[in-house]
């Protein structure tokens, strides 16, 4: 009896299975099929929703006004959404599912660098384009031909905010505190470092923690007594509120400069007062943004409600990257899309210009410096390549 | 000599001997569906599923070990399997060797590495008895996924890229096989009644002379072998690893297919990481027609969950046995 029903549950399952995915493997010729691998669920599920609301909405745009020609003909656009749950193994099914069962042309994503770096093994040996918005981890491109992606590299930002820190603010000693634990924030916190020496200043504290620990006091005693000019937290938007308040209860009075994770709303509900006159790297401000920018963003409110954040920003930009690859390459072809992506010149995305060097996945692009007042973003500079 | 090989090869019994075939059937059809697998004949998405899911069922058998037959709640099974993925990532990055030795040396060196950190670790922890052993294997996996984050010649947070590739679906087929004949073999031999014998009573156990804390750790150093042996597989087969996919959320993934598939039962742990796997994937396919439906797998699949432990509360298997996995009784 048991057994029977084991075989009963197990055999349709399976059924299930097949027919499931038989129905998603209908092709039709008249699609451009694009995968995107995005942290709907897990710890970045804010950072998942803002790719699926870009996208939908770069899709329901190329869509109204007709495709992309291809072949002489207009093709529409179809982008097939995963949920990777900000998992590497997730992401390789996901990665696989899209290339063999779906045939995308290209994919857009993963957010998180650990899971771009397990998708990418897998669509560089199907030669299929891959363009990441958000992973800002260097090795994710290294010595791939067909990963690109639209946002600028850690040791970018780390440099551009130290310059900043060093001219800008005048500072001359730095302390720093970050999560050991998480590949982002140490990549800056050791880029950071670095540079601001170079530039002769001086790092007198470079303290760390661990991710969800909500305790800083011993490092920031320890940084207190060290007075520095600049306090630098390269932190997640969720965290940095809390460091904030317990620099100041301990009295630490430096100016507090922060990365472009800071960049969620919801940065700003948590910290309220506290955030007053920080100032923070990001990929673009929304107040001097150009009429692309805001359009874009003007759209962006309109559907969802909300102002977009960098990580929706960077997904659009990658899917217009990719449009324009695809309407340049007039083919279908995973092969000429990449070629064609690799030749982007001076493509004007929300996030400023973008062009790709041969040889490389990571873009040439400049950073700005945001400075939070009155409860808002503000403009405040920008840091060219 | 010969003539004690040629009896040796006939004191192989009956229930041996269909093992044995069960298992070259087995490889044979894995073989197979690789090579369909390669010239495009089958999807290769079903192939990638597949081999997900035997470095799954690796996992959650070895853990089974413990958890089911031992009857100990460890908390640990991640961090020995990251131990093995970046030991067998090493192995195979630095020793520079050919395809197959490579291969051998990355996936027995993990087993062995994970081993014998596991029989450390267990020599500690073995003092302690039930929630406390759990919370003491789980800072155990904690520590190791922190150890590994500060190393930076590993990558540190950033993980270890540029592995080479050499799992595929057969490979873990092969090391699928192997496992269940050591642990087949070990939960029907002695030590596996004494296991059993430890489980069900440990004080009348420990009067009848069974040494306790040896055969404990004896489980858990093989326990952790075999996932040593998973995480290497994983690592040459994801050719990237990072540390925290080995913190307690994997091992809460393990667990909860290992309780699915139901606790001391062989083939409970085949048929929990097919049922688990095998529904997410389904739910994946049959979401996708609707972006705005996409999140709710995550809703769905926990729901599917819950209604089978209610419905099955000893999970699909619970110390039940298929009859292929049990040995035939003595005397036949």
């Amino acid at each position: 009896m048991g057994k029977i029903k084991v075989f009963l549950i197990l055999s349709l399952l399976i059924l299930v299975f097949v027919v499931g995915c038989g129905s998603g493997s209908n092709n039709s010729i008249d699609e451009l099929k694009i995968g995107v691998s995005a942290p709907l669920t897990g710890d970045l599920a804010a950072t998942g929703a803002s790719t699926k609301n870009a996208v939908l909405l770069a899709e329901e745009e190329i869509n109204s006004s007709g495709g992309i020609k291809v072949n002489g003909k207009m093709m529409k656009v179809k982008f097939i959404i995963e949920d990777d749950e900000n998992k590497p193994e997730t992401t390789a099914t996901v990665f696989q599912k899209l290339i063999s069962q779906d045939r995308v042309l290209a994919i857009i994503g993963s957010q998180a660098s650990k899971c771009s770096n397990a998708g990418a093994p897998i669509a560089e040996s199907n030669k299929i384009p891959q363009i990441t918005p958000w992973s800002t981890n260097p090795n994710v491109t290294k010595d791939r031909k067909y990963v690109f992606r639209a946002c600028f590299i850690d040791p970018f930002q780390g440099k551009a905010v130290a310059l900043f820190a060093y001219n800008k603010l005048g500072a001359k000693k730095a302390a720093v505190l970050y999560d050991i634990a998480s590949d982002y924030n140490k990549g800056i916190a050791e880029v950071f470092r670095d540079e601001f020496s170079n530039l002769g200043g001086q790092i007198v504290a470079f303290e760390t923690y661990n991710t969800k620990d909500t305790d800083f006091s011993a490092q920031l005693t320890k940084i207190k007594a060290t007075n520095p000019d600049v306090l630098f937290l390269p932190n997640y938007y969720n965290e940095v509120p809390l460091q904030i308040q317990q620099a100041r209860k301990l009295g630490i009075d430096a100016q507090i400069i922060g990365a472009d994770a800071w960049d969620n709303p919801e940065l700003l509900k948590l910290g309220g007062e506290l955030l007053e006159g920080t100032y923070f790297s990001n990929h673009y401000a929304v107040d001097i943004a150009g009429d692309k920018s805001k359009a874009f963003i003007e759209k962006y409110k309109n559907k969802y409600g909300e102002v977009p954040d960098a990580a929706a920003a960077l997904t659009y930009d990658a899917a217009y990257i990719l449009f324009g690859a695809i309407e340049r390459a007039q083919k279908a072809d995973p092969q000429a899309i990449r070629d064609a992506i690799a030749s982007t010149k001076d493509f004007e995305g929300v996030t400023g210009t973008i062009s790709y060097n041969e040889g490389s996945g990571d873009p040439v692009k400049g950073a700005v410096i945001i400075k939070i007042h009155d409860g808002k973003f503000i403009y405040d500079s920008s840091v060219k390549p | 000599m010969l003539e004690k090989a040629i009896i040796g090869k006939k004191s192989i019994s009956a229930g041996s001997l269909k093992w044995i075939r069960l298992n070259a059937f087995f490889l044979i059809s894995a073989a197979f569906v690789q090579m369909l697998g390669n010239i495009g004949f089958i999807n290769q998405y079903y192939i990638h599923i597949l081999t997900v899911m035997g470095m799954n069922i690796i996992l959650v058998a070895s853990l089974n070990l413990l958890n089911g037959y031992l009857g100990e709640f460890a908390l640990g099974h991640a961090g020995f399997m990251g131990i093995g993925a970046y030991s067998g990532a090493l192995i195979a990055i630095y020793l520079g060797l050919p395809f197959f030795p490579r291969l051998f040396f990355s996936l027995a060196g993990a087993a062995i590495v994970s081993g014998v950190v596991a029989y450390i670790i267990g020599l500690i922890t073995f003092k302690t008895v039930g929630d406390y052993l759990a919370v003491i294997t789980l800072g155990f996996n904690m520590i190791i996924v922190n150890i590994i984050q500060n190393i930076d010649f590993v990558g540190g947070p950033r993980g270890l890229v540029g592995i080479p590739k050499s799992t595929n679906f057969f490979i873990v087929a092969v090391c699928l096989s192997f496992t269940y004949t050591v642990l087949r073999n070990l939960v029907y031999s002695n030590y596996g009644r004494l296991w059993i014998s430890i489980r069900e009573n440990l004080i009348a156990s420990e009067l009848m002379g069974v040494n306790i804390i040896r055969m404990k750790n004896l489980a858990f150093t093989i326990a952790a072998s075999f996932a040593g042996l998973a995480g290497s597989l994983w690592a040459q087969y994801q050719q990237f690893i990072n540390p925290k996919s080995f913190d307690y959320t994997k091992t809460t993934e393990i667990l909860v297919m290992l309780y699915l598939g139901g606790t001391g039962s062989l083939s409970g742990s085949i048929l929990g990481v097919v049922v688990y796997t095998i529904t997410m994937e389904i739910l994946r396919n049959l979401l996708e027609f609707n972006p705005r439906l996409v999140e709710l797998r995550m809703v769905i699949s926990p729901m599917i969950l819950i209604v089978i432990m209610l419905t099955r509360q000893f999970g699909l298997m619970g110390k039940r046995e298929w009859k292929w996995i049990q040995p035939e009784k003595e005397g036949n």
